[in-house]
């Protein structure tokens, strides 16, 4: 099946992040006092095991950011494939690799591994209502349900074995490569700080990580391990998606707060006079409004404008993904009054050193010293700033969705998941999975970047390292 | 003191003209009146004389800043952003979508607000700083990792899911208070018992963590190790002298927020269903009520400013040594 690439905004900009990542990381390999920060890092075992968690959570989002259309086969009758026809639908490679998982819906609810659906129907052939079979959860077992209990139990265990075994594969390779003795590994890496203990942490972690995807992959292929939502939809595959969301505005918000936050801070710091009364003016007349509010009326104000232009957009991925873009440039542009506060004021601490004033004795230009001297003095706070922010972000996310200032409704996200389960909870039997699945996968997320933000902040703050 | 308070009220204004002037954009340059009348009244098939008569209900049909037609000063006064922005100076907040005065709501809604945000406020500020100098005073023990580990997990779970949780648990397994809904009087108690419980538990791990980090850095000072070396206890100094010492630092993180309590809580109230600003708001935002969302907006400044006010006239009272000048 031949496809035609999409590439969205978000994944240029995404792409673009990660290109800036990785020339800051070639940067900082040269500079001392960076690559002993990372060190430090790396060897913080609770850091490098919450890494591990980010890693696999930033490669499921890297792989539902490469969008393609599929082409349309052609009909019989048409003769002539010049022009090849695409699907108005844009998928990504994790849609291709989950199409199982995508195709595979129901009618409404169900209970994850369940067999039946949530609520009784009047089946055709009996005059009773009763709940109906899935068409796919469980459908293998025909009409052998006594063994759907032990299916499971058979599923999990083959499930652990094959990520068991991945894992060591992969964690005795690694210890071949690096010339290390795997057993002591693990044993410094389950209960000990002694030197190794990261890499234990991590081949830990690893095994964790494994062993839910082998249980997720056997199940997977014969359940819905989340059970579905109101029309369906098997709700791992929604978790799953929900992962890309989540990143984009974690990290893209703070792409367009950056630039902002340093230029004018350093600016405001170092330049004084006019131009300092001039950005306080700025951040303290944008940081005295609430930042709900702003949010919600600039999204509302963008809310018309997307809507007054249908014809900006192609397709309903691009609308939802122009609305994705626009948030995160809002949530942006509310936000970076924090960091240039930060900024300005380490920049006044800086200008009084000497080798400020030695530059400037030589007769360096104003712009050559913001950039040589005070920029690069400035990173561990930007570095510190961009791994805070991240985390409350994620959880933002959900809560602008809730007030109806958040990401397009048709747009995947945690948020927009907990805002359709959360109207179900009246009902009886109530249905909990959606929301479990979202609040388990959101806090995973959270809760691995907010243990490596703070091993980040431990090894770059120079005041906590005294 | 007074001329100081004067000066910093006078330095308020440009802020709020500042506010002023970007609600204005914000809602009636980015986007014309006819574009928002064309997205309430539907995009496809409205007619002009649709859109007139929107405008012309709620006085969006004048000139933006500059009514040519008009004589003498109401050239300026006869203007959407005389009638709509510059009135907020005087509390004249106008008419809300549904045609009821805006100001009024206001009053009524402010008191449920602030039987919530209160004592969220109260129990949640005791409650942390209690926590914290748990914390500090079992420092480097296993107890005070726990608290830690305990308090950024709590930090990473979603404000929505403690809301959703304690509903379930409480009202619906438990049957221990309804559910949501208000009343006045004596009988709000068993309305408000659940949401102001689940407001300080949803608070303490950030907040805890972010006593202890000032508590930490205070100790390390020279009067501390005075104090110790006099043979005081270790409870004395964490009580009598570092929490009063670290009082600056936390004044600066928690005055600011008071007046902000009028504004409310927009998930708490919402969830609840309890008729306070927050849900006011959260309302306005739904039913695209714009000049109820430019209202709040106003409010919501104007309060941060007095907040940022409070808490300089709070550092004189907390530490003689500072003189506001």
């Amino acid at each position: 099946m031949s496809i035609q690439p999409v590439l969205l905004w978000s994944d240029a900009l995404l792409f673009v992040l990660i290109a800036a990542i990785v020339v800051l990381v070639l940067w900082a390999r040269r500079q001392d006092a960076m690559r002993a920060a990372w060190g430090r890092v790396a060897q913080d075992g609770m850091a490098m095991a919450a890494a591990t968690v980010l890693a696999v959570f930033v490669l499921i989002g890297l792989l539902d950011s490469l969008h393609y259309r599929p082409r349309l086969e052609a009909t019989p009758g048409e003769t002539g494939a010049a022009t090849p026809r695409y699907a108005v639908e844009v998928h990504s490679a994790l849609d291709a690799l989950l199409s199982d998982l995508r195709r595979r819906s129901e009618k409404t609810y169900s209970a994850p591994l369940a067999t039946h659906l949530y609520s009784k129907e009047a089946l055709a052939d009996s005059t009773q209502r009763e709940f109906p079979r899935l068409k796919h959860g469980g459908a293998h077992l025909g009409a052998d349900l006594a063994s759907h209990e032990f299916d499971i139990a058979l599923r999990v265990s083959r499930g652990c074995a094959g990520g068991i075994a991945v894992w060591l594969l992969l964690a005795t390779l690694w210890c071949r490569v690096r010339g290390l003795d795997f057993m002591a590994v693990v044993r410094v890496g389950a209960g000990g700080t002694a030197k190794g203990a990261a890499t234990g942490a991590v081949f830990i972690t690893l095994l964790a990580i494994l062993l839910l995807l082998g249980i997720a992959i056997s199940l997977g292929g014969a359940y819905h391990v989340f059970g579905t939502d109101k029309v369906g939809q098997d709700v791992l595959y929604l978790s799953l998606k929900s992962i890309r969301t989540g990143l984009l505005i974690g990290t893209l918000t703070t792409l367009v707060m950056l630039p902002l936050a340093v230029l004018l801070g350093i600016l405001a710091g170092y330049v004084g006079g006019w131009v300092d009364d001039v950005i306080q003016y700025l951040y303290t007349t944008l940081s005295s409004i609430p930042g709900v509010l702003l949010i919600a009326a600039a999204v509302l104000m963008m809310q018309v404008i997307i809507d007054t232009h249908p014809d900006w957009f192609a397709t309903s991925a691009e609308r939802a993904d122009a609305r994705l873009l626009a948030l995160c440039l809002i949530l942006g542009m509310t936000s970076w009054t924090g960091v240039a506060r930060l900024l300005r004021g380490e920049t006044l601490k800086l200008r009084e050193l000497e080798f400020v004033q030695a530059a400037q004795a030589f007769g360096v230009g104003r712009f050559a010293i913001m950039r040589r001297h005070i920029l690069p003095n400035l990173m561990h706070i930007v570095l510190i700033a961009l791994v805070m922010d991240f985390s409350g972000l994620v959880l933002a996310e959900a809560v602008l969705s809730y007030v109806g200032v958040g990401v397009d409704p048709s747009t995947i996200s945690f948020g927009t998941m907990i805002n359709t389960a959360r109207m179900e909870l009246a009902r009886e039997p109530m249905v909990w999975w959606s929301l479990a699945a979202a609040f388990s996968f959101m806090f995973a997320l959270v809760l691995a970047a907010n243990l490596f933000a703070d091993a980040v902040r431990d090894a770059f703050d120079p005041r906590s390292s005294a | 003191m007074l001329a100081y308070i004067i000066r910093r009220l006078l330095y308020a204004i440009p802020i709020l003209v500042g506010v002023n002037l970007l609600t204005f954009a914000l809602f009636f340059v980015v986007n014309t009146p006819d574009d928002m009348a064309r997205m309430q009244l539907g995009v496809k098939r409205v007619t002009p004389e649709a859109i007139q008569k929107w405008k012309a209900e709620r006085g969006y049909d004048k000139p933006l800043v500059w009514n040519s037609a008009a004589a003498g000063s109401a050239a300026l006064t006869d203007t959407i952003f005389f009638s709509k922005s510059v009135r907020m100076f005087a509390a004249d907040f106008g008419r809300a979508d549904d045609g009821r005065d805006i100001a009024r709501e206001i009053g009524t809604r402010m008191g449920p607000s602030l039987a919530i945000a209160v004592p969220t406020f109260v129990l949640g500020l005791f409650v942390a700083i209690s926590f914290a100098l748990l914390l500090v005073f079992f420092r480097a023990t296993t107890l005070d990792f726990a608290g830690v580990v305990l308090c950024v997990a709590m930090m990473s779970i979603s404000g929505l899911f403690y809301i959703i949780g304690g509903q379930w648990l409480v009202s619906k397994v438990w049957h221990l208070v309804p559910i949501s809904g208000y009343s006045g009087g004596l009988d709000a108690g068993k309305f408000l018992i659940l949401p102001v419980i689940i407001g300080v538990v949803g608070g303490i791990g950030s907040s805890t963590r972010w006593y202890r980090t000032i508590f930490l850095e205070e100790i390390t000072r020279d009067y501390v190790r005075t104090a110790r070396a006099k043979g005081l206890p270790e409870r004395v100094v964490l009580f009598r002298h570092v929490l009063r010492n670290a009082l600056i630092p936390i004044l600066t993180g928690v005055v600011v927020v008071i007046p902000s309590l009028f504004m409310g809580s927009l998930l708490t109230e919402s969830f609840f269903g309890i008729p306070g600003l927050g849900s006011y708001t959260i309302d306005a935002i739904n039913a695209q009520d714009f000049a109820v969302v430019r209202s709040m907006v106003f409010i919501g400044s104007v309060l941060y400013i007095a907040g940022l006010l409070l808490t300089d006239i709070s550092y004189t009272i907390a530490d003689p040594r500072v003189r506001l000048q």
